[in-house]
């Protein structure tokens, strides 16, 4: 038998058919579905006469257009209420499972996916959003697609596809404290470049990558599409089975036992070889801070904005350029020490209960700044409820933070919550795109502990020194 | 799909690396449930200023570039989000063709289902397009013929293009990707069997 790896396992695995032309017909295990980029599928399956071909192997939620107020009041913008209607009709009429903002479960799909076991490994996973990359955390093949291609899995439950390229980034040593998943991966990011694995799927290795809790792998495979790989993997382990175990759509029973012995299996090979590698040392990570509009454009908190004339290539020097106009930054300026505006908790990539409570460490006890206003959006209703039963909406709010419903809200600013032109922003997101967050919008990327910190100072500070709160006791053991 | 054989079109420059697609479709413009009337909204953040108006700084909106069929940008393109607004918009403002030194991986797929030719090209290439392009004040024209995988401007520009025969053959034939996937379809069923066990069921 020849050795393979963990992707290369996975893909075999759901080859249906491979076309005379070169391409496989993959088949899909999982087709999380939302708002945004479903409706034209739906209406071209119902043009064409077609149906869904495996609604259970379907779910749905909304999250990217669903306002984070009060879920009582009717939805103020009549087109977004359209496409969340449009959602509800089509997932009725198709058979297709759907999350409503009524439903405990509705949540930022990357979020919910995982967090009702429905994301398990070996599994080919993918959502008509680039951020499904999340789910190779817990070792599936998992990849954002396009509209054409969410209708096309609708009827056929397969896609075709070329097969990528694998590139193994491994690290070696541990992360220093204070320093997180988010570190990790924007200094990947940082290193490699935006494009840099563009046409390859990450498999992320290494003792820092073992270290990392199933929400922080999930926040580095998330960041994987940033680096321009449609997936990232990690090679399913105990720390995978533990946060598995008990949830409502894993195995159960003799099936859990059995499935844990097949997912054993899909670790890369001892031996197996990628197209290529790269191998960063985890000891020597900072906490990082992206000063420009593409996550590459990333830096250590202790460091300065560059200057474009230092870069090597012309078209990374008038990059560099156009981001410190928009950004309103000079070169040289120390990161430390910019003033705020906003800060953002929340997103697929640190909206999760574990993004929270190392917010909350940083926060019990202090104040948000007086001239920052700051907001936490859950990652999913059940990040909300578990956080709520924690006590951690009251660290939030005691402090002066906005204590939110679940969904995209600023990560993309669909919504009502949007920058103001000008305004400047500490966000957990993934993206620092020009307009991202709202048009004009000037948005740092970072950890949650940086976040809030932020929040606290009113400016960018390294929240490494900071002394951290114990997290309050849950309400049910203090009563 | 309309198929994609070979165009002669104007083309324009928009050379800058990592357009991403909030950039090509901003994110207010993806509420719609529709694929069509999305070419107003293209770049609509870079093409309009604040208060509505055009900005006259924009490559796209110089007088030269107006018309044009074939967008000629810098690597990377279509990088970030999955929307395929992005494809749709380009589409429906009239362009039929993007040459680049790369493409973000779902960009490419996205605008290969909608007859939208993503054309990698070599990065040296496309910086001659850029000079080419930037010469002929509005009036640069080029063919792009997916058959003969060819880029030729007339004027001495000409070089061959590589794409995945799959691709190639579904935009030259306008084929419907589902129609023929749905082909396998004994195939897909029998995979299905073959992998009861392995696959998973709703709880
Ligand atoms: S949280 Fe942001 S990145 Fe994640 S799915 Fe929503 S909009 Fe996309």
């Amino acid at each position: 038998m020849t050795v393979r790896t963990l992707f290369q396992k996975v893909w075999d695995a759901h080859v249906v058919h491979r076309l005379a032309e070169g391409p496989v017909v993959l088949y899909v295990d999982l087709h999380l579905v939302h708002e945004v980029t479903s409706p034209q599928a739906f209406e071209g399956l119902r043009l064409a006469g077609r149906k869904v071909r495996r609604p259970d192997l379907t779910l749905a939620t909304v999250d990217h257009n669903v306002p984070t107020g009060d879920r009582l009041r009717p939805i103020d913008d009549p087109i977004a209420a359209r496409q969340l209607a449009a959602l509800a009709t089509n997932t009725r009429q198709f058979g297709v499972e759907m999350f409503d903002l009524g439903s405990p479960n509705q949540g930022i799909v990357h979020v919910i996916g995982p967090e009702l076991g429905a994301t398990q490994p070996g599994m080919v996973i993918v959502c008509g959003d680039s951020h499904t990359s999340t789910h190779g955390a817990f070792g599936a093949l998992a990849f954002g697609i396009g509209t054409s291609e969410v209708e096309h899995v609708l009827a056929t439950q397969c896609l075709v596809m070329s097969k990528p390229k694998t590139l193994e980034a491994h690290w070696i040593g541990r992360l220093p404290t204070g320093v997180t998943a988010k570190d990790l991966v924007l200094d990947f990011i940082g290193r490699i470049g935006t494009a840099g694995a563009t046409g390859h799927v990450i498999e992320y290795t290494g003792e820092a990558i073992r270290d990392l809790s199933m929400e922080q792998r999930m926040t580095v495979c998330n960041m994987s599409i940033e680096a321009g790989a449609r997936a990232g993997m990690i090679g399913p382990d105990d720390t995978t089975f533990a946060y598995l175990a008990g949830r409502p759509r894993a195995p159960a029973g003799a099936a859990w036992a059995a499935a844990v012995e097949s997912w054993r299996g899909l670790a890369t090979d001892p031996g197996a070889t990628y197209d290529s590698r790269v191998t960063i040392d985890a000891s020597t990570i900072a906490p990082q801070v992206t000063w420009g509009t593409s996550p590459g454009m990333v830096t250590e908190i202790t460091g300065r904005v560059p200057d474009p004339a230092d870069l090597a290539t012309e078209a990374e020097r008038s990059a560099a350029s156009r981001a410190l106009v928009y950004m309103d930054l000079a070169p040289g300026t120390p990161l430390q020490g910019l003033r705020i505006d906003r800060v953002f908790l929340g997103s697929c990539t640190n909206g999760r209960i574990g993004d929270l409570r190392a917010a909350a460490r940083v926060v019990r006890g202090r104040r948000v700044a007086p001239t920052v206003q700051a907001m936490v959006v859950p990652g999913s209703m059940q990040v909300k409820v578990a956080a709520e039963r924690e006590g951690l909406d009251r660290v939030f709010r005691d402090a002066g933070f906005e204590w939110r419903n679940a969904g995209c809200s600023m990560c993309l600013g669909m919504n009502a919550d949007v920058l103001q032109s000008g305004e400047r922003c500490a966000s957990t997101s993934n993206r620092n795109f020009e307009g991202r967050q709202g048009r004009g919008g000037r948005t740092h990327l970072m950890s949650p502990e940086m976040a809030a910190a932020a929040a606290i100072a009113g400016c960018l500070v390294d929240v490494r020194g900071w002394s951290l709160a114990d997290l309050p006791v849950p309400l049910e053991l203090a009563s | 799909m309309e198929p994609f054989v070979r165009h002669v079109g104007k083309a324009a420059a928009l050379p800058r690396e990592n357009v991403d697609t909030d950039q090509i479709i901003p994110k207010q413009f993806l509420k719609g449930i529709e694929r069509t009337g999305l070419g107003p909204a293209l770049f609509y953040d870079w093409r309009y200023d604040p208060d509505g108006t055009p900005n006259p700084a924009f490559e796209l909106n110089r007088p030269e570039a107006q018309g044009a069929s074939v967008l000629i940008a810098g690597a990377n393109f279509g990088c970030g989000s999955s929307r395929e607004h992005a494809a749709w918009a380009l589409r429906d403002a009239g362009f039929r063709a993007v040459l680049a030194p790369s493409f973000a991986d779902i960009f490419f797929a996205n605008c290969c289902q909608n007859s939208l030719l993503p054309v990698r090209l070599e990065p040296r290439e496309i910086d001659e397009l850029f000079r080419r392009a930037a010469n002929a004040a509005g009036q640069y024209v080029v063919t792009i013929d997916l058959a003969a995988q060819r880029v030729e401007d007339g004027h001495g520009f000409t070089t061959r293009f590589e794409i995945d025969p799959y691709r190639r053959e579904m935009l030259l034939r306008g084929l419907d990707e589902i129609g023929r996937t749905l082909l396998e379809e004994p195939r897909i069923a029998a995979y299905e069997r073959r992998r009861a066990i392995g696959l998973p069921t709703r709880a």
